[in-house]
């Protein structure tokens, strides 16, 4: 008989990580569909291929390390990384910037620090990090949402783009893609613009960018679904969404013509994601409650730090990042007072 | 009944499972032919025997003899012979076994002389004590504590509170339940001796909510005693582990007792409800403690039920009467599925803390192997003592001594929520039990060779000091010697001074 069954406690809950791991891709699924919808299939193809990448990886490297196979292949872990970071992604994203992506995230920011449970670093933002860091350009070139485009791309046609770099004749990348929200408010705010005027442009939509505001409600309704189902607990999401909203609305009251409203900060890029499935990776945040506070605060404020002060557009996975470094001397200075202690 | 209620932190909702062993009403088991007693069933030291191989015994009557304070005694369950007084396998994790003493019963169950006390108030409280102690009654909660110590506050402390544990709140154990329902009267006779005893101002019986039966005769029995108006009954919301003496204590009072401390430093002293019937058969009837009230109950177990058990019961014999079907690989627990612990054998003798059988679970623990932590931190929402189990198990794993100690290792109750809501499945109780037997084991390998060094350090100390006190004699002896010689040398010289002008004379 294996431990469990010698040694109270003899009962045992539903909770299992598979089921965490699954709940977590269900919660997910109105994003993909929005973001389909939004962006065009393309999502569908580099989810695919990520998730392919990732499993074979994580076989891969269970196979070198001697570890089994079954239990970790089928703990949902590997997917739930690719799937996020395939949303991370930039549609159209080639196929190979994918899979360096995948790999990296499976093979080294997982399997090198010991696997599931042992990783400091979130795998997904780690891939995304590097792959920004070392391809600029394939990591913010967008496409703008369908309705704005001349010549929406068709499944067959999005492939083609993926997986050959072929775009249907008199198309090219320069003429399909364009900034993000987020970097055109950024670039023009840089040009003296005002931000309320900029927010006139046709990539706005009602509060943010046209589309992305509509994932990030769709992400914060999926993630309000994991903390109904106590698959996360509200404090990182909470505490970061207060963070990022706190420190926008003083400058953006201070000085509006340097700043998106909070708003447009809460509804762009990846602040929804990031709120309710990157920084509330279990493995990766802080575990006590008041360390969840002031790692979720820790992260919003970074990341707003970063995409109003910093060189890049997008801050939530650099915020990510290093608010996870800080995870063992949060957890350790915030540990609850013991009953009767 | 209602009266301000608190909450404690952590805990689980679990299914209780009571039904299945509430549904008949208590019965008696059949009188064995054999019963083993362990000369250990409490806390503390263990007794020692007062009969020999060959012994007639009736029941009731003492047969071993507490061995120092922390210790009680022990009497024959049912009249007959002793026929061993050897090593025999008890109900114990460890599976080991220890001293035992077995009585071949003669079928007439013929009791002691029992000296009954109408009115307990003739007896001082020093007496109920001793009485208690010589009766042999232990806490029949799960911990098996000697209860005259209990009953005794002494000089530092004053007594506001006694609290009377009627929570039992772990799943399939019924016990205290249908004591309650049936023998209500019983356990207020015990609480009134124990108010006695302890002088205390007020006191409160805390029920669970799960158990409308049982509040409901405790109600109407308490009804009656007009002069017990300092006593209330309270029903608590059903949650694990409320029956756990600290959170029970923050549940009725909203105070913690302090890490390390006893609840009577907050002026509270807690007692089980069948410690208080118990002590009421003792003190009125005259009867020591030979049996308890067993819930045999499971999945496997097809006529489950609350049977009173004469204390060496073998088990096989309560599962026979049943009528159990004992599956070979699923776990024979003695206790509730939360805190029970696995049983090497079904030939074992029920014991003073022997409160449950537990013989197939639902919803039992998946026979999976764990996977790693993921750092979910659930175990620690759910750790009714602030906990960080998850540290704990990092810490426990790697054998990091000092660190378990550093997050409070031994303010783990081992109640198994961090177990049960683990996602991993990591069975994080088991190392937790492991790191504390690891550090006391270390602890006690301090203290022994701390021991040895002062042991020979004191030798050398000795040997230092005879070598001394030798060389001073030594000296001594020469100096005496030395002086000996002189006044010899001086006497002789004078001697000779003398001597000369007689020789000169005889010369002459």
């Amino acid at each position: 008989m294996p431990l469990s069954r010698l040694s109270s406690p003899f009962l045992s809950g539903t909770s299992r990580v598979t089921l965490h791991m699954l709940q977590l891709l269900l919660a997910l699924v109105p994003a993909i569909i929005a973001i389909v919808y939004f962006f065009g299939p393309s999502v569908l193809i580099t989810m695919t291929l990520a998730v392919v990448v990732a499993l074979l990886s994580e076989a891969i490297i269970l196979k070198l390390r001697g570890r089994p196979l079954k239990p970790f292949l089928t703990d949902g872990s590997a997917i739930v990384t690719a799937v996020l970071l395939a949303i991370a992604l930039p549609p159209l994203a080639p196929w190979w910037l994918t899979v360096v992506g995948i790999v990296f995230a499976i093979i080294f920011a997982k399997h090198l620090y010991g696997g599931l449970g042992y990783n400091p670093f979130n795998p997904a933002m780690v891939a995304y990090v590097l792959l920004l860091v070392s391809f600029p350009l394939e990591m913010t070139t967008w496409l703008p949402v369908v309705s704005l485009s001349d010549q929406p791309l068709d499944f067959l046609a999005t492939f083609n783009v993926i997986f050959n770099g072929q775009f249907a004749s008199g198309l090219g990348f320069d003429t399909m893609s364009g900034a993000t929200p987020l970097d055109a408010m950024k670039t023009q705010i840089g040009l003296l613009q005002h931000p309320s005027y900029i927010s006139q442009q046709p990539l706005f939509g009602l509060f943010a960018g046209k589309g992305w505001e509509w994932v990030n409600i769709f992400l914060a309704l999926g993630g309000c679904y994991l903390i109904y189902r106590r698959v996360i607990s509200w404090h990182i999401p909470v505490a970061m969404l207060l963070g990022l909203t706190s420190i926008s609305l003083i400058t953006w009251l201070l000085a509006p013509e340097t700043t998106g409203s909070p708003l447009f900060h809460l509804l762009s890029g990846g602040t929804m994601l990031g709120a309710f499935f990157i920084a509330t990776d279990p493995v990766t945040a802080s575990t006590t409650v008041k360390g969840r506070i002031v790692f979720g605060a820790g992260v919003g404020l970074l990341t707003y730090i970063i995409r109003v002060w910093g060189g890049y557009p997008d801050g939530v996975a650099f915020a990510v990042l290093l608010m996870n470094m800080l995870v063992p001397l949060i957890d350790y200075y915030t540990q609850p007072k013991v009953y009767g202690g | 009944m209602t009266a301000k209620q608190h909450t404690f932190v952590g805990g689980l909702k679990l299914d209780g499972h009571k039904k299945r062993s509430t549904q008949t009403a208590i019965h008696k088991i059949p009188l064995s032919k054999k019963l083993i007693l362990p000369l250990q069933q409490h806390i503390g030291e263990a007794s020692l025997p007062i009969v020999e191989v060959g012994d007639k015994v009736l029941k009731g009557q003492k047969i071993a003899r507490a061995d120092g304070h922390v210790s009680v005694y022990l009497h024959a369950p049912s009249s007959g012979t002793v026929t061993a007084i050897d090593d025999q396998p008890i109900p114990h994790p460890s599976g080991l076994s220890a001293c035992c003493i077995t009585i071949e019963t003669d079928g007439e169950d013929r009791w002691i002389e029992r000296q009954k006390t109408e009115d307990f108030t003739t007896l001082s409280e020093h007496e109920i004590r001793q009485t208690l102690r010589e009766a042999g009654i232990v806490g029949l909660g799960g911990a098996g504590f000697p209860s005259f110590i209990k009953l005794n506050p002494g000089v530092h402390h004053h007594v506001e509170t006694l609290i009377i544990n009627g929570v039992e709140c772990e799943p399939y154990i019924t016990c205290d339940d249908m004591l309650m329902r049936e023998r209500a009267s019983g356990i207020l006779d015990g609480i009134e001796i124990m108010q006695y005893a302890l002088r205390v101002k007020n006191c409160i019986i805390a029920i669970e909510d799960n158990k409308p039966e049982a509040i409901a005769a405790m109600e109407l029995a308490l009804a009656t005693r007009s002069h017990l108006n300092n006593t209330s009954i309270i029903s608590v919301p059903t949650r694990y582990p409320a029956g756990s003496e600290k959170q029970l204590i923050q549940v009725v009072t909203g105070k913690q007792v302090p890490s390390h401390g006893l609840p009577i430093d907050l002026g509270i002293v807690c007692h089980n409800v069948g410690t208080s019937y118990a002590i009421s058969r003792a003190i009125i009837h005259g009867e020591p403690l030979i049996s308890r009230i067993v819930t045999i109950t499971g999945k496997q177990v097809n006529k489950a039920g609350n049977f009173e058990t004469l204390f060496g019961t073998p088990m096989h014999e309560l599962l026979a009467f049943c009528d159990t079907k004992r599956q070979a690989d699923e776990p024979f627990i003695l206790g509730g599925p939360m805190m029970g612990y696995n049983l090497s054998g079904d030939h074992l003798p029920v014991t003073k803390t022997a409160n449950c059988i537990l013989v197939g679970v639902e919803d039992a623990a998946p026979a999976v192997d764990p996977l790693p932590c993921i750092r979910c931190g659930e175990c620690a929402t759910v750790c009714p003592v602030s906990l960080l189990p998850q540290q704990l198990y990092w810490h426990s794993r790697a054998k990091d001594l000092d660190k378990t100690r550093e997050y409070n290792l031994f303010d783990c109750i081992e109640c198994g929520c961090c177990s049960y809501v683990c996602p991993s499945k990591i069975p994080l109780v088991h190392y937790f039990r492991f790191a504390k037997t690891e550090t006391m084991n270390q602890e006690l390998e301090t203290q022994k060779s701390d021991n040895a060094r002062i042991r020979h350090e004191n030798r050398l100390e000795r040997q230092e000091a005879e070598k001394k006190e030798k060389a001073e004699r030594q000296r001594q002896r020469k100096l005496a010697l030395a002086a000996t010689k002189a006044a010899k040398e001086k006497e002789e010289a004078e001697k000779a001074k003398t001597a000369e002008p007689q020789s000169d004379d005889q010369e002459k």
